[in-house]
């Protein structure tokens, strides 16, 4: 059994353990809030901007003229998965999540026959996609000088992919990231960025069945539009991603602290009972003395 | 009758007011929106959008960069990518 004085020391580290991953628990569902605000806030715009990509996109169509982001490269043998990661851990299984989702998604495009490269943002995926060897990374996105991405990530990310297109580089892209649906449950999700899938039609313009004037016209606006329409993808998965990675850090840390209070309890049981015995042991040998004189 | 106009960027919801006239800085020109105009699109360059509170106010300008402007029933909704008051 251990002695009295490494049960103290152990105590003391787990309950200063206890202190550290309680305060990241409130710091987390403190910036939950934010992240989640912050992710409501978004939503007016990328309303609005799908709306105006629905009309727009039914209009101009599959004619001959329309954009190459909107109608692919007439080719769908090179893929490009914008995988979306945390910076930074304590977050739970999140990252590990994403990871594996990704690589689903490229297993089963290599086994169809495809050719699949990574995009990685963020720190915490790098490693694992690395190790698992299922495809090379054609570039990764640090995001981790900055203390919360927002829109001028969003906005790099884009223009380099958007670029990383017009050159050739890949025929489509598909994004990777979690979906925030409560504290306790964020599922990866696979979506195409490029070519932009048409946005679903219901999402009713505001102009109604007026006739509406174009300025200038129809399909510049649209292409004005597109890689506009990818920097909000990119941006909402940023949001997303932000409220996930603190809703999974609260769960985690809520986890872990719990944890530690039961460690405690253990080892304050433990410490009672050898010091209980020590004295005990103790008083046999005085009584033990006293009867032999 | 008062015009609706809406200014959104991805961030944040900007304005939300009811205002006399809107001047725009369209691709191919400014244009000013009043209340009842018809339904219209246009992608505006960078520079200051013109707000008047009521006809003959001097007006409040907003600095946008990257945006759109759709003018439908519900009024004038002006989609920036960045915006300096």
């Amino acid at each position: 059994m251990a002695s009295l004085k490494e049960l103290k020391g152990r105590i003391k580290s787990v309950k200063s353990t206890q202190k550290i991953t309680k305060a990241k628990q409130m710091v987390a569902a403190a910036k939950l809030r934010r992240a989640q605000e912050a992710a409501e806030a978004a939503r007016p715009y990328a309303e609005r901007l799908n709306a105006v990509m629905a009309s727009l996109a039914a209009k101009v169509g599959d004619s001959a003229s329309a954009p190459r982001l909107l109608s692919g490269t007439g080719s769908d043998q090179r893929h490009l998965l914008v995988v979306i990661n945390t910076d930074k851990g304590l977050c739970g299984g999140l990252n590990a999540n994403i990871v594996k989702e990704a690589l689903k998604k490229a297993r089963g495009l290599i086994s169809d026959g495809k050719q699949v490269e990574f995009y990685l943002v963020g720190k915490k995926g790098r490693a694992p996609i690395k190790r698992s060897n299922v495809a090379d990374v054609a570039e990764q996105f640090d995001t981790s000088d900055v203390r919360d991405p927002g829109f001028d990530e969003a906005e790099k990310i884009a223009n380099e992919l958007l670029e990383m297109f017009e050159a050739g580089k890949f025929d489509v892209a598909h994004l990777i990231y979690p979906i925030f649906k409560s504290a306790l449950a964020q599922e990866p999700v696979t979506q195409q960025l490029i070519p932009v899938p048409p946005p679903e039609a219901d999402a009713v313009s505001t102009g109604g069945d007026a006739v509406v004037e174009y300025e200038p016209g129809e399909e510049e606006i649209l292409e004005e539009l597109l890689p506009r329409y990818v920097r909000t993808q990119l941006f909402g998965a940023l949001l997303e991603l932000a409220a996930s990675e603190q809703g999974a850090s609260m769960t985690a840390m809520d986890n872990a602290t719990r944890n530690a209070g039961d460690l405690i309890k253990d080892l304050n049981i433990e410490y009672n009972r050898s010091r209980q015995a020590a004295i005990t042991t103790e008083l046999i040998e005085i009584i033990a003395g006293a009867e032999a004189l | 009758m008062p015009l609706h106009f809406e200014l959104v960027t991805p961030a944040r919801h900007v304005r939300s007011d009811d205002v006399h006239m809107v001047v725009v800085p369209g691709t191919e020109g400014e244009f000013g929106v009043l209340e009842g105009h018809a339904p219209f699109m246009s992608t505006i360059r960078d520079g200051a959008v013109q707000i008047f509170k009521t006809a003959g106010a001097s007006p409040e300008t907003i600095e946008v960069r990257g945006g759109f402007a759709e003018v439908g029933e519900n009024g004038l909704t002006i989609l920036a990518e960045h915006v300096e008051s």
